[in-house]
């Protein structure tokens, strides 16, 4: 890989990079998989509680990996997970 | 600050008392739904002039999700009903949203009808190569030697290929996407929504319970991989070899052409031969 | 014949299809999807001439089932919707007419029967399908059939059907037959100010509170049509006032096709029309319908001349049966005469209502109805 890219990027103190409000709504999921799966983070992986449904839903391993890529959103058949962009109280911080 | 209840930002184009939906854990058709209302929120299309049309089968069960207009027609029915609500009112968006043997089986003359007129309807096909609805049976599109209930021994019927089909009968624009293009299926939706004439996406949706588990890819994620690994985005390349093997799965838009369609041909027609009409009777 | 914008106002020599045609057009239908089927093709031919000159639409579908679902769409959409077939089509049909019911979309079906079964003689008579009008489709339901005796009700009862249809919100069937579909005559149109036209209800309620299949005291739910923002929801599964499936519901199953069934059969005396001719003293009554009944007719003065006290019941209203009518009227005579150009299909239900009193069926088929002298004879046998 190139010496470039393995450094951080030029504009990285001045571009805030987006924070992720992952939101799962865990008595919809029918424990598919797909989040846990297809996350180009790996943000995710299968809890330990059962739901209402009586399956495993998924469980944030650590959220501020999140890319917002939204990938999770897409894929998932039961409209049980989204993710907005969190609405931080200190915007001026970077 | 004051913390307000955060829904699912679809939830407004969902049906609230039928959700959640009937369908299994990993089945594609919640991901179709799902990628449908992802369009029509980026292009925040009218929903009082969108008008859902569904046939008989799981993917069926659409049309009661949706939060419009909505019709569950008869088995194979759908683009015909679909027609004539078109052709009644030309300003509504009519979409179809089907299964693969509900439009191809019993529906597949209708099929071939709507696409030859070029009648403006956006079909989306989500092809689980069964009839999940009624427990597996073989359908239409049924791989060679794949089982289910009714090919125990292995299919020996040749599957269609859908968009080799839609493209010979005349579809303005085709693509294949599967459950996992997510992003792509998206986009697909949303230019056939803005475009005119008879346009038809194929989705191959993973079918778990039935298709999956008599076919050694027992869970909704095995299927997914099988996408995963096998797909091969091959945009405008030959529709009649757009193939789907075990190997390999062609997706892609297949055509996207500039057609005028049946109901403003039809309307622009009426139109003249209403003047002409009114002009002899003064 | 065509060219104007406008009803065929006025005294025309017309045959029975092109006058069905012209009755549509007179009712507001806007909309015909048909396929050509003998002897109802007329209908289409003249309508594909015609609605464009209204402004309404006209659209060959492939077969006879996509037709039946273009109307339902059609209706759904906002129009008056019709199509037009013969026996194979008929059948064909009987599925989406199932689907009209189930969702209640006003429309009118006209039948123009012909010999059968199956491709039988497209260009004979047949009274065959009368039984097919009400049992055709499955499930339990109740049905409009209307039968013209002449060109001129081929005209008048159009207007009806599309009438009744909208009252009512289901499919209004128009059981013609061969001959008075072909047959030439003079038809009187009246001037478009003087024709009854009937529309749907519409909700009266907001938006947000619409149940698409929630009724009214009347048996009968207001209809909102597609592109108006209610956003509701139809389907042909059993379902409840807001249209969602409720497919492991004995109580909705209950509601709903009693209803569906109520909604006709409970209106029946708002709905059946039959004609009487020398009926107060009648001691020998035939029960006809169709072209049948003009024979029946000719049968009847024959013998009121021959000093036989005989009447005619012509039924215009075949569904839902006019059964008080022939009860009342069995009551007061001494037997019925029934012909029909079947193997005895009506005469079942008039036997039925008619309990004690004897009824006399005379069974044609092929070409021609019975003969006056034929009905006559049968008059006569049964003094």
């Amino acid at each position: 890989m190139p010496e470039r890219i393995k450094h951080a990027p030029l504009d990285g103190k001045t571009i805030r990079q987006p924070k992720a409000e992952i939101h799962l709504i865990k008595d919809q999921c029918k424990g598919c998989g797909y989040c846990i799966e297809f996350c180009p983070k790996k943000v995710f992986e299968e809890s330990n509680e059962i739901n209402a449904r009586g399956v495993r839903p998924p469980k944030i391993i650590d959220e501020s990996k999140c890319l917002l890529c939204s990938f999770c959103t897409a894929v998932c058949p039961d409209f049980a997970i989204y993710v907005v962009e969190r609405k931080n109280e200190e915007k001026n911080k970077t | 600050m004051v913390e307000t209840v955060v829904q699912h930002p679809f939830w407004k184009y969902l049906r609230s008392a039928m959700i959640p939906h009937i369908w299994c854990p990993g089945c594609g058709n919640g991901i179709v739904l799902n990628c449908f209302v992802h369009a029509l929120d980026e292009l925040q299309t009218d929903l009082d002039k969108l008008v859902v049309v569904s046939g008989i089968g799981c993917i069926g069960r659409t049309a009661g999700y949706t939060n419009t207009d909505s019709f569950h027609t008869t088995h194979g029915r759908a683009l015909a009903f679909a027609s004539g609500v078109k052709l009644a009112n030309p300003d509504l968006e009519v979409v179809v949203v089907s299964g693969d043997g509900d439009l191809f089986a019993i529906g597949g003359n209708h099929f071939i009808h709507a696409a030859r007129r070029n009648m403006g309807i956006k079909v989306i096909c989500a092809n689980n190569f069964n009839y999940g609805m009624t427990g597996g049976q073989q359908g239409p599109t049924t791989p060679l030697e794949s089982l289910t209930t009714t090919s125990p021994y292995g299919n020996i019927e040749h599957p269609f290929n859908l968009v080799h089909l839609a493209a010979a009968s005349g579809a303005v624009y085709v693509a294949r996407w599967t459950a996992l293009h997510v992003r792509r299926l998206t986009q697909s939706i949303k230019k056939a929504l803005q475009k005119e004439g008879f346009c038809f996406i194929e989705v191959i949706t993973p079918c778990p319970e039935i298709f999956g588990r008599y076919n050694k890819m027992r869970s909704g994620l095995e299927m997914m991989d099988w996408f995963k690994r096998a797909s091969s985005v091959e945009s405008f390349s030959d529709p009649a070899k757009a193939e789907i093997t075990p190997n390999r799965i062609v997706v892609g838009e297949f055509v996207d052409i500039e057609k005028l369609s049946y109901e403003k041909l039809l309307h622009e027609k009426i139109s003249q031969i209403n003047e002409k009409a009114m002009e002899k009777v003064k | 014949m065509s060219g104007k914008r406008a009803l065929l106002t006025g005294a025309h020599f017309l045959n029975g299809d092109v006058a069905c045609a012209e009755g549509a057009i007179a009712a507001g239908c806007r909309f015909f999807a048909g396929y050509p089927i003998t002897p109802a093709t007329e209908i289409a031919e003249h309508l594909s001439q015609r609605m464009p000159e209204f402004g309404g639409i006209y659209i060959q579908m492939e077969d006879e089932i996509a037709s039946m679902a273009a109307v339902i769409g059609a209706s759904y959409a906002g129009l008056k919707a019709m199509t037009a077939t013969s026996g194979p089509g008929f059948s064909l049909m009987q599925e989406n007419i199932g689907l009209a019911v189930m969702t209640e979309a006003p429309c009118v079906v006209v039948d123009i029967m012909r010999g059968g079964p199956s491709t039988g003689q497209p260009t004979l008579p047949g009274q065959q399908d009368v039984m097919q009008a009400k049992y055709g489709s499955h499930g339990d339901y109740g049905i409009i059939a209307l039968s013209p005796c002449s060109v001129q009700e081929m005209f008048n009862l159009t207007v009806e059907a599309f009438n009744l249809s909208e009252t009512y919100r289901l499919p209004v069937l128009l059981m013609g037959d061969e001959i008075v579909g072909h047959m030439w005559e003079k038809v009187v149109i009246p001037p478009a100010d003087q024709i009854k036209r009937v529309n749907r209800k519409k909700p009266n309620v907001p938006r947000e509170q619409y149940a698409p299949f929630m009724p009214d005291d009347d048996l009968v739910p207001p209809m909102a049509c597609f592109g108006e923002g209610y956003h509701f929801h139809a389907s042909g599964l059993t379902h409840d006032e807001n249209g969602y499936p409720r497919t492991s519901s004995s109580a909705a199953q209950t509601k709903l096709v009693r209803r569906l069934c109520e909604k006709i059969n409970g209106n029946a005396d708002k709905i059946v029309k039959v004609e009487q001719v020398m009926l107060d003293d009648a001691d020998i009554v035939v029960v006809a319908y169709g072209i049948v009944a003009r024979a029946a007719l000719s049968a009847v003065r024959k013998a009121r001349a021959a000093g036989i006290k005989a009447g005619l019941l012509r039924l215009i209203t075949l569904w839902p049966f006019p059964e008080k009518q022939v009860a009342t009227i069995a009551k007061n005579v001494k037997g019925i005469v029934m012909p029909e150009m079947n193997c005895g299909q009506l005469v079942r239900e008039v036997e039925r209502a008619a309990k004690q009193t004897p009824v006399a069926f005379l069974s044609k088929l092929g070409e021609d109805p019975h003969t006056p002298m034929e009905i006559l004879e049968v008059i006569r046998r049964s003094c």
